[in-house]
């Protein structure tokens, strides 16, 4: 898999230049620019309504900017597109578990884009969709109807669509929502492998404790990207309190006291 | 025995009989295939809006000598296009937007039947006339359901996919805005076909029930199609026998067969009717999740 992401020159995987995006005349989004390289697992943080949603959708070439620029592997947003390099991994909330496909069909829909018009499988779509389910460990579990699935099988079986498709970018929204620890673990076990094998990872949360942990890079959000760049440098109180408009935290002890809501 | 026979085979010697059957039996094939869209996409509403929103055309149309499909299919979409406008420029709700804009339709096609002198008779657009149903019409409808079948049946997964995730769709380059008013254009053309058999006021059932029975009977997409259709169809066959003997209205014992197989997936399907659900749910309650 790793050999087939694109390399671009620069190894630079996304590159936002000065973004502005407005719905109806209210900004979401002014001015923002950050650039991520290859191999990185990056947090996004910001408070509801700071546009890390926007950011997203701008980054999938859903909202047409005011202004600025965007770049994946240095193609322009269309052309990306066109390559699939783009995969985005939605909230749990927001997916029906009682919609008739089964764990294989989903994962399928991940090669959609690179099949003929009438989405019939190649050999080569069916290897890609097994080799994705073999890393998530969900192969021997691929006929299960998706709702007949745990809350942790259920974040894996759309990591093997992301996987599919063969994204070198990944947007992932609230991944650790109603997460289990074991399943956290294990998430961030492939998190780490997908860094290793050079994709970029932007990952939406406001558990402070993920961003010390194991992302590498920050985005600090509100309205405009306030930081970004090396966790060490940009994960600071000041910072933080930027962010949160005036909410003091401290970085260090955002790490401490949050505990996983979900642990016994 | 030979009872059920003549029961089954003495309609057959009428023409009118052989014609609404195989009329209603490809007529089924379509609202029975779009209505597992239909209930997965959650339009029900929107059948319903776009349905009465056709009459209009089909008045015009007759009064034109046009093929009323093409006043029918011209009205259902721009019905759809002026709800989604309302909707994005003001702030009223989806719903209430499509109830106003369905009735306001609905309103100027019975207007325009009561002044515009044609051949049509308002008690069949509104009831269907499947049992006089014209060679013209029979014509257009077989054009109409060849046409949505098609188009459904290449595009079915990324309709599907649109249905599942447009999100997900959307990023890897599915153009959603097109899928959205295709299928929507589709419902259009399935309702003119679903009204010859069933008529304005019921053909909302033709492109819900079915989609929604088969749903309850199976977890898988394609199984899903097939018992949509096969209850679509069974209910238009046993509904216009049922009519002949009893003399009955065929599009009321059309639907009503429908509602009765959904009633009845309802209270014994295998996995997600109602007895089952009762006898796992105490053990259910002891294991969380499967």
């Amino acid at each position: 898999m790793p050999s087939r992401l694109p390399h671009p020159s620069a190894n630079e995987r996304i590159s936002v230049r000065h973004l502005c995006v407005d719905y109806h005349g209210v900004v979401a989004v002014h001015d923002a620019s950050l650039h991520l390289d290859a191999g990185s697992i990056c947090a996004l943080v910001g408070m509801n309504g700071a546009g890390k949603s926007t950011l997203f959708k701008a980054l999938m070439g859903f909202v047409r900017p005011t202004a600025g620029s965007i770049a994946i592997n240095g193609l322009p947003l269309h052309q990306a597109r066109r390559a699939r390099a783009v995969a985005y991994v939605p909230q749990t909330e927001s997916v029906d578990w009682n919609f008739p496909v089964n764990v294989h069909e989903v994962v399928m829909m991940g090669r959609y884009g690179a099949m003929n018009l009438l989405r019939i499988p190649r050999p080569l779509d069916r290897e890609a969709v097994r080799e994705a389910l073999d890393r998530v460990d969900l192969w021997p579990l691929r006929h299960r109807q998706i709702g007949a699935l745990s809350g942790g099988q259920r974040k894996r079986a759309f990591l093997a669509r992301a996987l599919a498709q063969g994204a070198s970018v990944m947007l992932l929204d609230e991944p650790f929502n109603g997460v289990d620890i074991r399943t956290e673990k294990l998430m961030i076990e492939l998190f780490e492998q997908f860094r290793l094998e050079g994709r970029t990872l932007m990952i939406s949360t406001h558990d402070l404790s993920h961003v010390t942990g194991f992302c590498d890079q920050v985005v600090l959000i509100n309205k405009t990207v306030l930081a970004y760049g090396e966790t060490a440098s940009v994960f600071t109180s000041e910072n933080l309190a930027l962010t949160f408009g005036g909410l003091r935290l401290e970085a260090e002890s955002a790490t401490a006291m949050d505990p996983d809501p979900q642990a016994p | 025995m030979t009872t059920l026979l003549t029961w089954l085979v003495e309609p057959l010697q009428q023409e009118f009989m052989v014609r609404a059957l195989l009329v209603s039996t490809l007529v089924s094939c379509v609202c029975g295939l779009l209505s597992c869209y239909m209930t997965l996409k959650g339009w029900a509403l929107m059948g319903d809006a776009v349905s009465h929103a056709v009459m209009p055309g089909v008045v015009i149309a007759y009064a034109l000598n046009l093929p009323f499909a093409v006043g029918a299919f011209v009205f259902g979409v721009g019905s759809v296009a002026l709800i989604g406008f309302i909707k994005q420029m003001t702030r009223i709700k989806e719903d209430t937007v499509i109830g106003l804009v369905f009735t306001g339709f609905f309103a100027l096609g019975l207007t325009l039947i009561s002044k515009v002198r044609s051949s049509l008779d308002l008690s069949h657009i509104l009831f269907g006339n499947v049992l006089g149903i014209s060679s013209s019409d029979i014509l257009q409808t077989v054009l109409i359901s060849l046409l949505v079948l098609t188009v459904l049946l290449v595009l079915r997964k990324d309709l599907l996919l649109f249905c599942f995730d447009p999100t997900h769709a959307r990023s890897i380059g599915l153009h959603t805005g097109v899928l959205h008013y295709l299928l929507l254009s589709m419902l259009s053309l399935a309702a003119v076909a679903g009204l010859q058999t069933v008529g304005i006021i019921l053909v909302v059932a033709m492109l819900v029930t079915p989609g929604a029975t088969a749903y309850l009977l199976t977890d898988r997409f394609d199984r899903m199609v097939w018992l949509s259709i096969l209850s679509a169809v069974l209910s238009s066959v046993v509904g216009i026998y049922w009519s002949y003997w009893m003399d009955a209205s065929t599009a009321g014992c059309i639907v009503l067969v429908q509602t009765l197989l959904f009633l009845l997936c309802f209270l014994l399907a295998p996995r997600h009717g109602l007895l089952a659900q009762r006898r796992r749910s105490p053990r259910a309650s002891r294991f969380p999740s499967a």
